[in-house]
């Protein structure tokens, strides 16, 4: 077996120990310390980045919160605004409306002693009308001249109790 | 065994010196050989993976740059397993023995390389560093307490005399098993793949079957080549774990 011929162990070894040596140098000084920076870089910026989203979280839900209490406040505000000036229409067109029918009621009324005078002063004048076609006709029809007073007593009865039943 | 025949399987073994091209048996201590070319060309490769893959440094990593860091990940990962955050800095020297043995088996697996790592004087060289270094950093950190690593713990006196030689056998046992582990694995697998491949055109047509099972086994290597250099890395965290707590 060539494994146990001591002849070639020296140079193994020799080559074993060099380059040995020389690997361990490398790795110690070259490349492990490259690796670590990299990794360690990465981690690094790994964390800062979670840091800065965290942060911009917390930012956007303070905004978001300002924002809402903004909207609230506008909201109730406006609501407030809107509710004085239907109340204050309300009250106007109430006043308006009873201004209205104060007005119409008073007109109502004028109207209604306008039509009252002009129906007994109409009354009146064909009352004498009456009286004297009634006259008239009785001396034609039975040739007796009525009493001018009895005939516009009774004419005005008479007119009286019509205008009673038809008054309405 | 037929050392030396044109078609021994222990012929991959062989030390041939390359410059000066030399016959074995006059090879000197400077002579570069098949293993000194196999050598470098494992630092070569371990140097060039390690540095040309973390070039960029990118933050997103490339493929290269991946393995650099899996690499990296995996070992610290076992150092922290095995002896805690004091192992950090023995982390360089567990890297580079992994890194140093995972590759010399790796070559060893490419048809007429050789594997350095298939040398006892290879593999108890480096088992005996790791242990002589080992022994070194207890009796600096614990001074002649260290000695108390050979009492187990709780044993009446009366055993002492039993238990302690055994545990002085154990404790001196250690290079020596470390290294014929890793040197037993490699001489042993290469020579059944050897052995088996040359069946291969003795078989005719049924060197079929050989050959299946040779490409099988060049698998189930690949895998011994990994398996190796991790058991050789994590007995030498355990030793340092040992080394730092006693026991």
């Amino acid at each position: 077996m060539p494994q146990l011929d001591p002849s070639v162990w020296p140079t193994q070894l020799f080559w074993l120990v060099l380059t040995f040596s020389i690997l361990y140098l490398v790795i110690w000084r070259v490349a492990l310390p490259r690796i670590g920076e990299v990794l360690e870089a990465r981690q690094r910026k790994l964390d800062d980045d979670l840091k800065k989203a965290t942060a911009l979280k917390e930012e956007a839900e303070a905004i978001l919160a300002e924002y809402e209490k903004m909207r609230a406040d506008a909201q109730a505000s406006a609501h407030e605004e809107l509710r004085a000036a239907h109340d204050a229409l309300k009250e106007e067109a109430e006043r308006e409306t009873q201004a209205l029918a104060a007005k119409l009621n008073s007109q109502t009324e004028e109207a209604e002693a306008r039509i009252a005078a002009a129906k007994s002063s109409a009354l009146a004048s064909l009352e004498g009308t009456v009286s004297e076609v009634v006259v008239a006709a009785t001396e034609k029809l039975i040739g007796v001249k009525a009493g001018e007073q009895e005939v516009t007593r009774v004419v005005g009865q008479v007119m009286g109790d019509q205008a009673k039943e038809g008054g309405h | 065994m037929a050392e030396g025949g044109a078609h021994s399987p222990l012929e991959q073994f062989e030390i041939k010196g390359i410059f000066p091209a030399r016959d074995p048996g006059e090879i000197g201590t400077l002579d570069f050989t098949n293993s000194s070319l196999m050598m470098v060309i494992a630092v070569v490769l371990i140097s060039a993976f390690l540095i040309l893959g973390m070039r960029r440094g990118a933050l997103v990593p490339g493929r290269m740059q991946s393995l650099a860091e899996l690499s990296y990940e995996f070992i610290a990962g076992l150092i922290s397993e095995t002896v805690g955050s004091e192992g950090r800095r023995y982390f360089p020297i567990i890297f580079t023995l992994f890194m140093f043995i995972l590759v010399g088996n790796m070559l060893g697996m490419v048809p007429y390389s050789f594997t350095f790592t298939s040398h006892i004087i290879v593999t108890f060289a480096l088992a005996i560093t790791v242990f002589t270094g080992v022994t070194i950093l207890a009796i600096a950190k614990h001074g002649l307490h260290f000695f108390s690593f050979f009492v187990p713990p709780g044993a009446p006196v009366a055993m002492w005399p039993l238990l302690i030689p055994i545990e002085v056998i154990s404790y001196l046992s250690r290079p020596i098993s470390l290294s014929v582990r890793l040197f037993a694995n490699m001489l042993a697998g290469h020579t059944l793949l050897k052995v088996i491949a040359g069946f291969i055109g003795v078989m005719g047509v049924f060197g079929i079957l050989p050959f299946a099972l040779v490409v099988a086994l060049t698998g189930l290597e690949i895998l011994i080549a990994f398996l190796q250099a991790y058991v050789f890395a994590i007995l030498t965290c355990l030793y340092i774990n040992d080394a730092l707590h006693l026991h």
